[in-house]
């Protein structure tokens, strides 16, 4: 042999390197080609809502927003703060949009009410870690659904979404739900139960029937208010909110964490 | 020997007292009583045969939900070719308008509490 033990060793030991380099690059290939085709079976098409900013300093259009989601969804009004649940509520512009303010910012625009709602995310994170696939994003049009038969209340999903959207049902909402005089639910949308989390759905069962989401309506109708909230299909080239995003200067929260939210807000 | 005969007598009583559950539903058996429902007035046949559904409606009401909830269908198309709103509060709770009488004494009777209405609500008047 002209090979020498000394030689051969070397060679033995070279080996053994490239491969412990090597696998870990080929496993992150695969990775990255696996996660690749994930984001290709992007939804067909996909529902976004425009919220006019300047409009909704109304504090009337925000509470009649509020107030036609929470009623529509039956939604709980629980006093006490820690346990509370909200679809849409008022939020601070400065806990909205954390990374537009600084500490020059007009303290007015700092705490400039800004309604909030799910953002349905074309890259949702909740979607990603829930385990029983509860949550997901509807291929159809892009909604971020919940399946609150599937729920199990790990609160992942809360744990997973930055816009703090989604809420849990520490106890039975239905000693919190607004009834007329006779007990009877104002909506006939189910309720939830406790130990599941809940978040607006885009109002899924009106877009069914052909209707605007309950906030939108709500909007609409408050005088002053028409065209706070715009709502439509990203695919339709001449849908309504194709149109101001492409006319107006509009901002969507916390774009640089790449979740691709889908609630734009005209500044 | 008349300790013989208090500790034979004794020993019976223990026996037929320890034998009290057996011996006590050999008088007693029988199936209890079959549930009575009430149904609905105005309508003949449900949307299958009536032996399907009294045994596997849950299923059906499982495939519904998962069709609704997770799929978007809202069509549902019986063995007979009829169409109907695949429904809970919708289509059942049409003519099954009393739930009292017809769901909840059949699940006492089986001994089983589906969740349905933690969450879903009875329409008005039922």
């Amino acid at each position: 042999m002209s090979e020498d033990r000394r030689t051969f060793l070397k060679e033995v030991g070279f080996a053994a390197l490239g491969l412990g380099c090597g696998f870990p690059l080929v496993r992150a290939a695969f990775a990255e080609a696996q996660h690749g085709t994930n984001q290709d079976a992007e939804p067909s098409s996909q529902w976004a809502m425009v919220v006019d900013l300047e409009k909704c300093l109304n504090g009337e259009v925000r509470a009649a927003c509020v107030e036609a989601c929470h009623r529509e969804h039956n939604v709980p009004e629980i006093p006490e703060a820690d346990d509370e649940i909200a679809w849409i509520w008022d939020e601070e512009y400065k806990h909205v949009f954390p990374d537009q303010v600084h500490e020059h910012t007009p303290a007015e625009l700092q705490e400039m009410p800004v309604l909030v709602l799910c953002n349905h995310c074309t890259n949702p994170p909740c979607v990603r870690v829930c385990p029983t696939q509860a949550t997901w994003k509807r291929e159809s049009d892009g909604l971020v659904m919940m399946d609150q038969h599937r729920c199990i209340g790990c609160r992942y999903c809360m744990a997973a979404c930055p816009y703090g959207s989604r809420s849990f049902n520490w106890r039975d909402p239905r000693a919190y739900v607004r009834t007329d005089e006779s007990g009877q639910p104002l909506s006939d949308f189910p309720t939830r139960t406790k130990g599941v989390v809940e978040k607006c759905n885009f109002c899924a069962e009106r877009l069914r029937d052909g209707r605007q989401p309950a906030c939108v309506e709500a909007a609409n109708a408050v005088p002053g208010g028409e065209g706070a909230l715009t709502f439509g299909s990203l695919a339709e080239p001449d849908s309504d909110v194709v149109r101001i995003l492409g006319e107006k200067h509009t901002i969507s929260r916390r774009v640089n964490l790449g979740t691709g939210p889908n609630v734009y807000y005209v500044v | 020997m008349s300790d013989r005969a208090k500790a034979l007598s004794g020993l019976a009583v223990f026996l037929v007292l320890v034998a009290f559950p057996t011996w006590q539903t050999l008088g007693a058996a029988g199936d209890a009583a079959r549930p009575e429902l009430e149904l609905p007035e105005n309508e003949t046949e449900c949307i299958e045969e009536t032996e399907y559904m009294s045994a596997r409606h849950m299923e059906l009401l499982n495939e519904w939900r998962n069709a609704v909830v997770r799929e978007g269908e809202t069509e549902y198309t019986s063995t007979a070719g009829e169409t109907y709103t695949m429904s809970l509060t919708g289509t059942c709770m049409d003519c099954h308008d009393n739930r009292e009488t017809f769901c909840t004494r059949c699940h006492d009777y089986a001994n089983v509490a589906p969740r349905c209405w933690n969450c879903h609500i009875e329409p008005e008047g039922s």
